[in-house]
């Protein structure tokens, strides 16, 4: 069997970031849920990640998958100290509007939206972009994020430095760090495999 | 646990930051996974061992960072039965530039739009690392440099050159894991820095 790209003609890429629920789309073929062994099965992690094209399109590389997968979590999810949710995800938001991953931005957004219980700074970053007119903690967390996003990375002991003088802990910069970095891994993979769909194709 | 990251941050055993990234040890132990899987897999599969390690270098001169381009340099280097590690850091030397850039689909944010080098392999250069090295790097430095635009037309060209879909995903995957990993030894290098600073600040009695 030749590998072949998929194109998707009749798609409409949204064309600006929001917070709204969109698709995703992908330019190679994923693997079928009945081609799947235990191995594949362990690369997803959840059992209902089955169900997304990204993820079964990953799959092709299981225990890849797998180790993207668990990082992703522990920095997101693993609230044990550090920086509150909200701030990584509003970290994960700045860097993907950063890259120009409308899909990406779209689900942190909404989980930074979540979190924080407001939405009027979320709404600045997608609108706006970077630099941010963002102040305070989040601003402080946009440009940090942006900073380390660019390439080469332009997080210096300085940043380090005026976020500690914001109070930001080393747990919280740690965190900051990671939930930043994570976001240049997904961005590249999801930009690179497919695109996104507007909400509306959803329904 | 010493991971690579620990070792190219120099993380002292004890110090705040150590505590600190063995609260997030899960993330730890599996960027350390995955930097096994992807740069010393037991079976390389679709993408040789000598491509992984040459991408790598690639993607770390992109970025600049003494400790991993240090790194990945030597890697490459220990691995290169092909005699390309001196060609592939030069194309690398040659090929930088500061991201991201790239264009945005056609709309309100074609303001955003930034221009910036389109990396190609020349023909000479070609005839030396092949047309799926050639390629491969190609893609990285799209995916490093400006992965908003990344498109069909370059996953076509990968097929093109002799890349399969598992290939693809795996390069995908080795790219955008560098990405994070280089950021990662880079940022917690500059929170290493200034919370050692600041403790010898603040030590100094008023």
């Amino acid at each position: 069997m030749t590998d072949t790209v998929i194109t998707h003609p009749d798609n409409h890429e949204p064309t600006s970031f929001s917070a709204d629920e969109l698709g995703w789309l992908p330019w190679l073929q994923p693997l079928a849920e009945a081609d799947l062994t235990e191995q594949h099965w362990a690369g997803l992690v959840d059992k209902s990640r089955a169900k997304s094209e990204y993820f079964m399109l990953l799959a092709h590389d299981p225990e890849v998958l797998g180790a993207r997968t668990r990082t992703d979590k522990d920095i997101f999810y693993n609230t044990k100290g550090g920086l509150p949710r909200a701030e990584r995800e509003l970290a994960a938001a700045a860097v993907s509007r950063l890259n120009g991953c409308i899909f990406c931005a779209s689900v942190h957004a909404r989980f930074a939206i979540h979190h924080l219980k407001r939405a009027d700074e979320v709404t600045v970053l997608l609108d706006e972009g970077i630099p941010s007119p963002l102040r305070g903690r989040n601003g402080a967390v946009v440009s940090a994020a942006a900073a380390l996003s660019q390439t080469p990375p332009g997080f210096s002991a300085a940043n380090a430095a005026s976020l500690l003088d914001t109070g930001f802990d080393v747990q919280e910069q740690v965190d900051l760090v990671l939930s930043a970095a994570f976001f240049n891994w997904a961005n590249r993979l999801m930009l690179s495999i497919g695109e996104p769909t507007p909400a509306a194709a959803l329904v | 646990m010493t991971t690579l990251i620990d070792r190219l941050v120099g993380i002292d055993p004890g110090s705040p930051l150590d505590s600190s990234f063995a609260a997030r040890s899960e993330a730890r132990g599996q960027a350390e996974r995955s930097y096994q899987l992807l740069l010393h897999p037991v079976d390389a599969g679709a993408v040789s061992l000598l491509e992984r390690h040459a991408v790598a270098a690639f993607v770390a001169v992109l970025h600049d960072q003494p400790e991993t381009r240090e790194h990945y340099r030597a890697l490459l280097e220990r691995s290169d039965t092909g005699g390309i590690a001196a060609v592939v850091l030069r194309e690398a030397e040659g090929a930088r530039a500061n991201g991201p850039y790239g264009r945005f689909p056609k709309g309100p944010l074609s303001v955003e739009d930034r221009v910036g080098l389109i990396y190609r392999v020349a023909s000479e250069v070609r005839a030396v690392l092949g047309d799926r090295l050639s390629a491969a790097l190609e893609q990285a430095h799209l995916l490093v440099l400006h992965p908003r635009d990344a498109s069909q037309a370059g996953l076509q060209g990968l097929l093109d050159a002799g890349w399969t879909t598992t290939g693809i995903v795996v390069l995908s995957q080795l790219v955008a894991f560098l990405s994070f990993q280089i950021r990662v030894v880079s940022g917690l290098r500059a929170v290493a820095a200034a919370a050692v600073s600041h403790r010898a600040t603040t030590a100094i009695p008023a």
